[in-house]
């Protein structure tokens, strides 16, 4: 079921938690709203839900306003993060709650509980309490909870926020599956841009209340439209040069003006795996000393520092570190093969700048 | 450990025993006699039956004043939140009187009530009235703090899965606060049966209409019945204890979903 949010604002007293979002979510997608604590995405989560009123815009599911439509007529599955479950009801009461309400026959109930029960591995469990289950066991009784009454749309806020590193994984695998069993439009809220990227179809990226971004996670990774999505969405190096003598500059590094006026301060972007490195020290333009080595399994993260003190990370496949008998401390030459223009002027960190600017100075090479 | 067991038995065991002792140099005849009379029946009934409907009131009022207590935030809240525990502070023999004033045909409300065929000073209902008065806050003050960690999460879930908000209540929020409600159902009876300085003012304290059992008890005392006395608090005593374990038993079957 299509989902559409047209320049919908919510404040709460005097503060303003989303302010002018438009999206559009189509059906079967599974979206993530990605952003810091406090970007607003699960304002934007809970409006389309139900369980708040936007304070103006339009939420339209199926071109249809649904603004005034209260929570119980919407037919959405709601995850709550803590998962609220009813802790004085059984597994199967939780997940036939929405069923009951509806006045379903018994028998039917009994069917489509059990086809629950199995799907998401909790056969044999059914008579058990909440507390009786593990962290993984209770959000899959919520998640099948919120599903059981067949719901258009599946909402879910920071669905693997509360359980350990491993089980995550295995649910965010386990989500993807699901999703494209059923095919039930998803959205969910995360504040893990890795969670976002690995499960997501489309990301949409907010903050302080402001969407910045919406895009396929390989769309957002390669050409983020701002410097805050650039940095949210993996790690980048950023540098601010100056126009000086027809090229943008900072200490030894030097980059294409782009015909910008002489004394113009640009800020550029790079991500790590732009950054070349060698050995050999006169292959690349450029000198650094790798001073720290963060090894990340098949991939090394490595800190350069250049001589005048600038640090730039970069990105190496641990067996060409090898290969080329690097360790901490190596002197090496390098180069920056790709960077974005992040901004330009004094107002910087404008993003309406940035989106302007960055749209095809795309540079390759130096 | 050793010291809680001591001071419990200094405090509670001892004067139990005491009494459990002085009552065993009765007959069985003699105490059934007095125990089981006409008169003491009469005040059994009317103290266990006035502090079940107090309790029952207490049960219902007392949820709705936890809940706008800690639901919802207006003006005043906290000086309504401290008047709460006034029935804790106040004499209940003041309690008695200001009740018995309020309420006779010449009080302020009274003087309404009585023409509509209201009376509540010297009858039943003006000691359930009473009892309802000082037994107030254990309701209260055992809800509050369930309702308070009560995750507003809880009936949202409800509300995305189609149930509206009598029904929330009554599946999701009631079954949560069933433990908590009994516990206050439980002190708030406990605390009505054992009141005595309310009542008193209030009551006509008729034998056999509008006499509680603490009464027929100070009228043996009166009359240095010890002996007769005590037989009738042991008939108190054995049922008040009943009942709370009962209400345990049952109280402990509606947690059962906690850890």
């Amino acid at each position: 079921m299509s989902i559409e949010l047209r320049q919908v604002s919510k404040r709460f007293g005097s503060v303003s938690a989303v302010e002018d979002v438009s999206l559009t979510v189509a059906d079967g997608e599974l979206v993530a709203l990605l952003g810091p604590s406090g970007g607003g995405k699960t304002t934007v989560l809970r409006m389309i839900a139900g369980l708040e009123v936007p304070t103006s815009g339009d939420l339209l599911v199926r071109g249809e306003r649904v603004n005034d439509v209260p929570v119980q007529k919407r037919n959405i599955g709601f995850v709550f993060q803590s998962y609220a479950l009813f802790k004085t009801m059984s597994v199967f009461d939780n997940i036939a709650f929405g069923l009951k309400i509806r006045k379903t026959p018994p028998a039917e109930i009994q069917t489509r509980v059990d086809e629950l029960l199995k799907l998401f591995g909790l056969d044999g469990l059914g008579r058990r309490l909440p507390h009786q289950l593990s962290g993984g066991q209770r959000q899959r009784v919520a998640i099948a909870r919120a599903l059981a009454p067949r719901p258009s749309v599946l909402l879910l806020d920071e669905p693997f926020g509360a359980v350990d590193a491993k089980i995550r994984q295995e649910l965010r695998e386990w989500l993807v599956r699901l999703h494209r069993e059923l095919h039930v439009t998803t959205i969910f809220v995360t504040h893990d841009q890795e969670e976002a990227m690995e499960v997501s179809n489309r990301i949409v990226i907010f903050s302080r209340g402001r969407l910045e971004q919406i895009g396929t996670p390989r769309e957002v990774y390669e050409q983020p439209k701002n410097e805050f999505v650039a940095r949210f969405i993996g790690v980048l190096n950023v540098l601010e040069l100056t126009i000086l003598n027809g090229a943008a500059r900072l200490h030894e590094l030097s980059f294409p003006a782009h015909g910008l006026p002489e004394g113009q301060t640009l800020r550029i972007g790079f991500r790590p795996y732009a950054v070349q490195i060698s050995r050999n020290l006169q292959e690349h333009p450029y000198l650094a000393v790798i001073r720290h080595v963060y090894f990340l399994g098949v991939q090394l993260r490595l800190e350069l520092e250049t001589p005048s003190g600038l640090i730039l990370r970069t990105r190496i496949v641990k067996d060409e570190f090898l290969r080329q008998g690097l360790e901490q401390g190596s002197s090496v030459s390098f180069q920056i093969r790709e960077y974005r223009v992040l901004s330009t002027g004094a107002n910087s960190l404008s993003p309406e700048v940035a989106t302007v600017h960055s749209a095809a100075n795309f540079a390759e090479g130096i | 450990m050793g010291y809680s067991i001591a001071y419990l038995s200094l405090v509670v065991l001892i004067p139990l025993a005491g009494l459990l002792i002085r009552v065993s140099a009765m007959s069985w005849a003699d105490f059934v006699r007095v125990a089981f009379s006409d008169r003491a029946l009469a005040a059994y009934r009317l103290t266990f039956g006035a502090s079940f409907i107090a309790a029952a009131i207490n049960a219902v009022l007392g949820t709705l004043l936890a809940w706008v207590l800690t639901r919802y935030r207006f003006p005043g809240r906290k000086i309504l939140d401290a008047l709460v525990d006034f029935p804790f502070a106040l004499p209940t023999a003041v309690a008695g009187l200001t009740l018995a004033n309020l309420f006779s045909q010449t009080g302020w409300l009274g003087q309404f009530l009585v023409p509509l065929g209201i009376h509540l000073a010297y009858t039943t209902g003006g000691i359930v009235l009473a009892l309802t008065f000082v037994s107030l806050p254990f309701v209260v003050r055992t809800l509050q703090p369930v309702l308070e960690e009560f995750e507003v999460e809880l009936e949202e879930a409800a509300a995305t899965l189609g149930a509206g908000r009598w029904c929330t209540f009554r599946r999701v929020v009631f079954p949560a606060l069933l433990p908590a409600l009994m516990t206050g159902f439980a002190l708030a009876f406990a605390r009505a049966v054992g009141e005595y300085g309310s009542v008193l003012f209030i009551s006509s304290n008729k034998p056999y209409v509008s006499e509680i059992t603490p009464q027929v008890i100070m009228g043996w005392l009166d009359q240095f019945e010890y002996a007769n006395a005590m037989a009738v608090a042991v008939v108190m005593l054995s049922a008040s204890f009943a009942i709370l374990i009962t209400i345990n038993v049952l109280e402990r079957w509606a947690s059962r979903f906690q850890r």
